[in-house]
C-alpha cells in the first residue's frame, strides 16, 4: 500500500465521526477497505473477507434490512468482487434493488448487474421487466441508465422485447438518450445481426441526426459495417467526405474541440471509414484526395492527438487508391513520426513503417539508421515492432542478418506470446529464404530450442513435410536430410535435459527416417542416443512414442540392441508404449515383416492405406462367431445414448468424437495427432497397432497442410540457386567481428551501425543508392515444395492477413470456384473455339459439349480451334417448321442425346432474325450443353458464323452473324449443380463407402412436412434438384449417394430428427460436402 | 472495441476493474495479475503501448496505459482503436475524476469506487467510447449527484 494511502487512512476515523449521518452508512465500507489496507498477508485478507461476506449474507437475508443498508452492501459486495471473491448470494438481490428500489437503488442495481453478471447468465432474465419499464419511462435518468445496461449486459434472445423500445429512443428529444439508443443498437448488432436489419434506414437517419454527438456514436456502426462489405456503403462516400470536410474545417461547435482541435476521435473514425471505401477502388478514392489532403495540411503538430489524427491520415493515404501527390506528403509525416524524440510517436512511426513497406519498400531504406537505433531500443515494444518491420522488409539477401537479431532478441525475450509469435516468424524466413542447408538446419534448430513447446503445431509439421516431401531434385534432399542427421546427432551427444519435447520429436522423426542416409554412422551409435533419452526422465511420454518408432525403423539387423529395450518397456506403466515395445520385438525378430511395414526409402504417395481395415474382417467374422457383439462406432453409440435420453437438446453432440476416430483411420493430419490417436486406441487393438508402427508418420506427413499459400509465388521465380549468394556473406562476418570487440569508438560505432544497415537493407529498393551491396535480381528461393492440388482449401498457416482473406472471401464463391475447378480438373484456360458453315436449311443446330477427361480432349483434338476445353459438333437437322414453344425443341436433339436426362430449355436471348436457346443434358461422364440457333424470319439463311466464347466457364457468350454482322451476346452462368451425378451403389457398397472417407460435414436441414412422409418427400426433392441417387430408406434414416463429373464421390446420411433432417456428408475431397450441403439447402428452401 | 479497463496501485491492488467481455471470475483476476505484471516492470521512459497479452484475445489486443503517481490506468482494446486517441481518453477520464472529486488521489477511487463506475459509464458504454468531451461528462454526472443530494437532504430532515 502506498504511503499517501496509509497517512490517510490513519486519519480516516477522526474524518468520520465528524461526517454527517449519508457518510455513517458506509461506515462499513471504510471499515472494511481500512482493515483490508492493515493487513500485511494475503492468508488474512481472505479471512477477513470471509468474515465480512457471512456478515454480509446474514444482512441481506434479514428482512430489517432498509434500502439504503442494501445500497451499501453492493457496494461491499462490488469492492470483494473486484478483489476476486465470490460474492455471488448478492445477485439477487442486486437485480431486486434495480426492480423496486428508487432512482439511487437502481443506479446501485443496475451497475452492480452489469459488473456481476455476463450475458448468458439466468438471473439476468429476471431483468427484462424492469428493462422494459425503465425504457418507458419519463424520467431522464431511468432512461439513460436502462439504456446502458442494455448495452453493457443483456441475454441475447431477450434483444427482440426491448428492440422496438430503443428503436423509438432514436427519435428522442434529449440528444444522450438518442447517442445512447445508437450504441444500444450496435451492440445488438454485434450480438444479433439479423436482428437488427431492418433498422438500417434508422441508422442513416442517426447519421444525419442535428447533434454531432449522435453522429459521432453512429460512425462506431458504419465503422462495423462497412468492414464487412465495403461494397454496400459506397454511395456513402460522399457523406462522409462532407462530414469530415466540415469537422476540419471547424465548423462543428467549439465545445466538439478538444486542445483545439475539432472532435479529434470523429475525425479518427471519418478516416478510418474513409480508407475501408476507398481500398481497391479508384472512383471512390478520387472524391476523397482533395479531404485527406486538406487533414494533412490542417493537423499542424502541436499536440498528441494531432499525430492521431495523422496517423490515421497516413493509413488511409497509403490503403486507398494511391496519388503520388499524397503519398509524398504522407511519407514526410511518417518521417516525422519515426524520427520523433517522443516514444509513442516513434512507435506509430514505426507501425506506419511495417504497414506502408508492402506499398512502398524503399521508404524503409530512408530511415533505416532510425530502424537500426529502435532495434537496440530499451523500450521491448519498439524492439519487437521494428523487428515486425524487419520481417516484412526480408529477402532472400538480408535474411541471415535478420534472423539473427530476431533469434537475439528471443534469447532475452521472456514473453510467452511474444515468443510464439516471433518464432513462427523465424520459421517462416527460414523456409523461404534460406540460403543453404546448414544455415537452415541451424537456424531450425535455434527456433525448436527457443521456442520451444510453446511453438505452434504448423512450425514443426512444415519442417517435417519440407523434409519429406523434398524438391525436384533428390540430391539436393538427401543433402539436406543428412545435414539435418548429422545436425541433431550432435545435439543429442550434448546435454539433453534441457531441449524441448518438441525438439526432441523432431530429431527422432528425422533420425528414424534418415539416419541410414549417413552411412559413416554407426546405426548402433543411433540406437543408442535414442535409447539414453528413453531413460531421460524429463521425456514426456508422447516424445517417448516418437522415439520408440523411430527406433522401430532403424532398428533392422540390431536385434540385441533392441530385444533389451524391448524388454525393459513391455513392463511400462503406459498402454501405448507398452503396446509399441511389442511390435517392436515381434518387428526385428522378423525382418521379412519389417521390411513389409517399414519399406526403406520408399516414396511418400506409394503408400496405400486400407482405411477401411478390410484386412481385418477375418479376425472381425472369427470374433462374430465366437458370440462377440458387432462393433459400433462411437457415434452410433452417442446416439443410443442420446435417444435414451428425454430431451436431445443438442442436434449433433458427438462430432468431436467421430471426427476423432475418423482422424485416426485415414485422416491423421499431422505427426502429433498420434498421440491422440494412440490415446484413443484403448477401446480397439487393430486400429492403434495400425497407428502404433509403419503408417504414422509416413501417412502423416503425406497429409496436405501448411503453408500453401507461399507455393504459387516460388514457383514463379527463377529456379533455386544452389549456393548461397555470396553477396550476404561478407557483412555478416563483419557484424560479428564487431560484437566481439569489446567497445569500438562511437565514430566507427556509427560506421558500424552503416555496415549492419546495408546488410539489413540490401536489396530493398531497385536501383537504390543505399544499398551498398544492392543486387536487384528475383531473390534464389531455396525450398521449392511440389505443387499440391486444392491449393485453396488448405492453408492452414498463412500470415494473418492471408487467413482473414480467405475467410472473408465468400463461402458462396468458394464451393463455386471448386466446383469449377472439380469439373475442369485444370486450370481452366480461357479458350475460344469457332467453326464456320454454311447451312442448308433454316435451323442450326450446334452441339458444344464439355469434357473434363483429359483423353477425350486430346482425343478431339483435330476439332479444337482455340484451346483444350470446348468440342462443337456442328450438325444440322432440316426442319421446315421453325419451332415457336421452346419445349418443342427437344425433340430436335441428336438420337444419340435424345434418352438423357435433361434440364429445360431455356431461352438465352432473342433478336428479330435469330433466337438463341439452350438445354443441358447430362451425359455420365460429361454435362453437354446444348445451343439451338433459331432462325425466325421467312428467309432462308445462307451463311452463318457462330462464335463461341468461353471464359473459364463462367460466362459463355455466343455471336451468331448473318449476312451482315450482328451479335447477340448473352451472360450466362451454367449452375454448378450441373455436375452432380447420382451414384449409383447398392447399401453395402455404401457402408464400405462410407467408411473410407474422410471428410465430413454434419448440419440441420429444414424437412419438408407438408406430405405423409416427410422424409421420403424431402429426398425426392433432393433427388429431383440435384439428380442424387437415393441409396435406401430405413425407417427414420436415409442414405442417399451422388458422385461429381471427375468421380469424387459424395455421401450423405439423413436422418429425421424431430422437424429437421439432420444430415451428414462424407466425401474424400475436402471441400464437397460443404458444396453439396449448400445446394441442398438451397433445393430446400426453394421448395 | 475496449476489452476492459484496469486501474490499480503500483503494488497490484485493484481499484477499479471494468471488463466489457465475458471472462470467468478467476480468469479475471489473472488477467489482473498479468497486466499489472507486465505494466510495472516497465519505466516511465518507455511508450505506453504493450502488445499481445497472451490473456486477452492475443494479438489483435493491445494494452494501452498510463501512470499517474500512484495509479496506473490500463485500457485493452483491439485493433479497432486508435492507440493515441485511446491514450487521450485516459487522459480525459482522469481529468473528468479530478473535476468531480476536486484534486482526485488513490483514496477517492478506493472509497467511492460506485462513483467512479457511473462517471466511466458516461465515458465508455458497453466496451464503445460514448463521450470524449470533459464538460458533456460532468453535467450528466452532476445531472446524477443532484438526484443524490436531494435524497441525502430529504434524510437529513426526517
Amino acid at each position: 500500500m502506498s504511503d499517501v494511502v496509509e497517512k490517510t487512512l490513519t486519519a480516516l476515523p477522526g474524518l468520520f465521526d465528524s461526517q454527517t449521518g449519508a457518510a455513517k452508512i458506509t461506515n462499513r465500507l471504510r471499515q472494511l477497505i481500512k482493515s483490508i489496507t492493515e493487513l500485511t498477508s494475503k492468508h488474512e485478507e481472505e479471512n477477513l473477507i470471509k468474515q465480512e461476506l457471512s456478515a454480509m449474507k446474514e444482512q441481506v437475508s434479514s428482512p430489517n434490512t432498509t434500502m439504503k443498508q442494501m445500497r451499501e452492501i453492493m457496494v461491499r459486495a462490488m469492492y470483494c468482487e473486484m478483489l476476486g471473491y465470490d460474492a455471488s448470494f448478492t445477485y439477487i438481490h442486486a437485480i431486486k434493488l434495480a426492480q423496486q428500489g428508487g432512482l439511487l437503488e437502481k443506479r446501485v442495481g443496475y451497475l452492480a448487474v452489469s459488473l456481476f453478471l455476463n450475458e448468458g447468465h439466468e438471473l439476468l432474465l429476471l431483468l427484462v421487466n424492469t428493462v422494459l419499464k425503465d425504457l418507458q419511462s419519463t424520467n431522464l435518468i431511468e432512461a439513460c441508465m436502462a439504456l446502458t445496461v442494455v448495452a453493457q449486459v443483456f441475454p441475447k434472445d431477450m434483444i427482440p422485447a426491448v428492440l422496438p423500445l430503443v428503436e423509438d429512443k432514436l427519435s428522442h428529444p434529449k440528444e444522450i438518450i438518442r447517442r445512447k439508443a445508437v450504441l444500444a443498437l450496435y451492440k445488438f448488432y454485434l450480438i444479433a445481426p439479423n436482428q437488427v436489419q431492418h433498422i438500417h434506414a434508422k441508422f442513416r437517419k442517426a447519421l444525419c441526426d442535428k447533434d454531432p454527438g449522435v453522429m459521432t456514436s453512429s460512425l462506431h456502426i458504419y465503422l462495423q459495417l462497412i468492414r464487412e462489405s465495403p461494397d454496400s456503403y459506397k454511395d456513402m462516400t460522399g457523406s462522409f467526405v462532407t462530414i469530415l470536410k466540415q469537422v476540419v474545417g471547424g465548423k462543428l461547435p467549439l465545445d466538439f474541440n478538444y486542445h483545439s482541435v475539432p472532435a479529434p476521435w470523429l475525425q479518427i473514425q471519418l478516416l478510418r471509414i474513409l480508407s475501408l471505401l476507398g481500398k481497391e477502388d479508384q472512383s471512390t478514392s478520387e472524391l476523397m484526395y482533395e479531404v485527406l489532403d486538406e487533414s494533412l495540411r490542417r493537423a499542424e503538430m502541436n499536440h498528441n492527438i494531432t499525430y492521431a489524427i495523422l496517423y490515421e491520415c497516413v493509413k488511409a493515404v497509403y490503403t486507398i487508391h494511391p496519388k503520388a501527390e499524397l503519398l509524398e506528403k504522407a511519407a514526410r509525416c511518417i518521417g516525422n513520426f519515426v524520427l520523433s524524440p517522443k516514444i509513442n510517436l516513434k512507435y506509430l512511426g514505426l507501425k506506419a513503417l511495417t504497414y506502408v513497406v508492402q506499398h512502398d519498400a524503399k521508404l524503409a531504406l530512408q530511415h533505416q539508421m532510425t530502424i537500426i537505433e529502435c532495434l537496440d531500443h530499451s523500450d521491448f515494444t519498439i524492439k519487437r515492432e521494428t523487428l515486425e518491420l524487419l520481417f516484412r522488409i526480408t529477402n532472400a539477401q538480408n535474411v541471415t542478418v535478420i534472423v539473427e537479431k530476431m533469434l537475439d532478441f528471443l534469447r532475452i525475450c521472456n514473453d510467452e506470446h511474444t515468443i510464439i509469435h516471433l518464432v513462427g516468424k523465424v520459421a517462416e524466413l527460414a523456409e523461404k529464404f534460406a540460403p543453404d542447408n546448414s544455415w537452415f538446419i541451424q537456424t531450425m534448430n535455434d527456433v525448436f530450442s527457443i521456442g520451444g513447446d510453446l511453438l505452434q503445431q504448423d512450425v514443426p509439421n512444415n519442417f517435417l513435410r519440407l523434409l519429406a516431401e523434398g524438391s525436384e531434385s533428390k540430391e539436393e534432399d538427401d543433402q539436406l536430410r543428412l545435414y539435418a542427421v548429422d545436425s541433431y546427432l550432435t545435439v543429442l551427444k550434448g546435454h539433453t535435459s534441457h531441449l524441448p519435447q518438441c525438439f526432441l520429436q523432431v530429431m527422432s522423426w528425422v533420425l528414424g527416417e534418415y539416419a541410414h542416409l549417413q552411412e559413416s554412422v554407426d546405426q548402433r551409435e543411433v540406437i543408442r542416443l535414442l535409447t539414453q533419452l528413453l531413460d531421460q526422465r524429463s521425456v514426456s511420454s508422447e516424445t517417448r512414442v516418437w522415439i520408440l518408432s523411430a527406433l522401430t525403423k532403424i532398428s533392422e539387423g540390431q536385434t540385441d540392441l533392441i530385444l533389451d529395450l524391448a524388454e525393459s518397456l513391455s513392463s511400462s506403466q503406459d498402454t501405448v508404449l507398452r503396446q509399441q515395445a511389442q511390435e517392436l520385438r515381434h518387428l526385428s525378430q522378423d525382418s521379412q515383416l519389417h521390411e513389409w511395414a517399414l519399406p526403406r526409402g520408399a516414396p511418400w504417395d506409394g503408400i496405400e492405406v486400407d482405411s477401411s481395415l478390410s484386412f481385418l474382417d477375418g479376425f472381425v467374422s472369427e470374433a462374430l462367431a465366437a458370440g462377440a457383439a458387432p462393433y459400433k462406432p462411437p457415434h452410433q453409440r452417442q446416439e443410443e445414448l442420446c435417444e435414451d435420453r428425454a430431451l436431445n437438446l443438442e442436434p449433433y453432440g458427438f462430432s468431436l468424437p467421430v471426427s476423432l476416430s475418423s482422424c485416426s483411420i485415414t485422416d491423421r493430419q499431422s505427426p502429433t495427432l498420434l498421440s491422440v490417436s494412440s490415446g484413443l486406441s484403448g477401446n480397439s487393438t487393430e486400429l492403434s497397432q495400425k497407428a502404433g508402427s509403419s503408417t504414422l508418420i509416413l501417412e502423416g506427413v503425406k497429409r496436405v497442410w501448411g503453408k500453401d499459400g507461399y507455393l504459387p509465388q516460388k514457383e514463379a521465380t527463377a529456379p533455386p540457386v544452389d549456393e548461397p549468394s555470396a553477396a550476404v556473406q561478407p557483412p555478416s562476418q563483419q557484424e560479428a567481428a564487431e560484437r566481439i570487440e569489446p567497445r569500438p569508438d562511437p565514430s566507427t560505432q556509427n560506421q558500424d551501425k552503416q555496415q549492419l544497415a546495408s546488410s539489413l537493407f540490401v536489396g530493398l529498393g531497385v536501383g537504390s543508392s543505399m544499398s551498398l551491396l544492392g543486387k536487384s535480381e528475383a531473390p534464389p528461393l531455396r525450398f521449392r515444395k511440389k505443387p499440391r492440388p486444392h491449393e485453396s482449401s488448405s492453408s492452414s498457416s498463412g500470415t494473418s492477413e492471408r487467413s482473414s482473406d480467405s475467410s472473408s472471401r465468400s463461402s458462396r464463391n468458394t464451393t463455386d470456384s471448386f466446383l469449377y475447378s472439380s469439373l475442369l480438373e485444370e486450370e481452366p484456360a480461357a479458350s475460344i473455339s469457332a467453326f464456320d458453315h454454311t447451312p442448308k436449311s433454316t435451323t442450326a443446330n450446334g452441339l458444344a459439349q464439355n469434357k473434363d477427361t483429359k483423353e477425350d480432349r486430346r482425343a478431339n483434338t483435330s476439332q479444337i480451334l482455340g484451346g483444350d476445353m470446348v468440342i462443337v459438333r456442328p450438325s444440322t437437322i432440316q426442319d421446315k417448321h421453325p419451332p415457336s414453344v421452346s419445349s418443342d425443341l427437344t425433340a430436335l436433339l441428336p438420337a444419340d442425346l435424345k434418352d438423357l436426362p435433361h434440364s429445360d430449355v431455356i431461352s438465352l436471348t432473342s433478336d428479330p432474325s435469330l433466337s438463341l436457346s439452350s438445354c443441358r443434358l447430362f451425359r455420365d461422364e460429361a454435362l453437354l450443353l446444348v445451343i439451338f440457333i433459331s432462325n425466325c424470319t421467312e428467309t432462308v439463311i445462307k451463311d452463318v458464323a457462330v462464335q463461341l466464347t468461353c471464359e473459364e466457364l463462367k460466362t459463355v457468350s455466343l455471336r451468331g452473324s448473318v449476312g451482315s454482322v450482328h451479335s447477340l451476346s448473352l451472360g450466362h452462368c451454367p449452375q454448378q449443380t450441373s455436375s452432380v451425378r447420382p451414384l449409383v451403389v447398392t447399401t453395402e457398397e455404401y457402408g464400405k463407402l462410407w467408411l473410407s472417407l474422410s471428410h465430413d460435414v454434419k448440419q440441420n436441414l429444414k424437412l419438408l412436412t407438408d406430405a405423409g412422409d416427410p422424409l421420403r418427400t424431402t429426398l425426392n426433392a433432393l433427388k429431383d434438384a440435384l439428380q442424387l441417387h437415393v441409396v435406401d430408406i430405413i425407417g427414420s434414416e436415409g442414405i442417399v449417394a451422388c458422385r461429381l463429373l471427375s468421380g469424387a464421390p459424395c455421401l450423405l446420411h439423413c436422418r429425421v430428427n424431430g422437424t429437421a433432417l439432420a444430415m451428414w456428408l462424407r466425401s474424400p475431397h475436402p471441400a464437397l460436402p460443404d458444396c453439396i450441403l449448400y445446394h441442398c439447402q438451397r433445393a430446400l428452401a426453394h421448395h | 472495441m475496449i476489452k476492459a479497463i484496469l486501474i490499480f496501485n503500483n503494488h497490484g491492488k485493484p481499484r477499479l476493474i471494468r471488463f466489457y467481455q465475458y471472462f470467468a471470475e478467476d480468469m479475471q483476476q489473472q488477467i489482473i495479475r498479468e497486466t499489472f505484471h507486465l505494466v510495472s516492470k516497465r519505466d516511465d521512459n518507455v511508450c505506453n503501448f504493450l502488445e499481445g497479452g497472451s490473456l486477452i484475445g492475443g494479438s489483435d489486443y493491445k494494452l494501452i496505459y498510463r501512470h499517474y503517481a500512484t495509479l496506473y490506468f490500463v485500457f485493452c482494446v483491439d485493433s479497432s482503436e486508435s492507440e493515441l486517441g485511446i491514450l487521450d481518453l485516459i487522459q480525459v477520464f482522469v481529468e473528468t475524476l479530478d473535476k468531480c472529486f476536486e484534486n482526485v488521489c488513490e483514496l477517492d477511487l478506493i472509497f467511492h469506487m460506485d462513483k467512479v463506475h457511473y462517471i466511466l459509464q458516461e465515458v465508455v458504454m458497453g466496451g464503445m467510447v460514448l463521450e470524449t468531451n470533459m464538460n458533456e461528462i460532468v453535467a450528466q454526472v452532476e445531472l446524477q449527484n443532484r438526484m443524490e443530494k436531494s435524497e441525502v437532504q430529504v434524510w437529513a430532515s426526517i
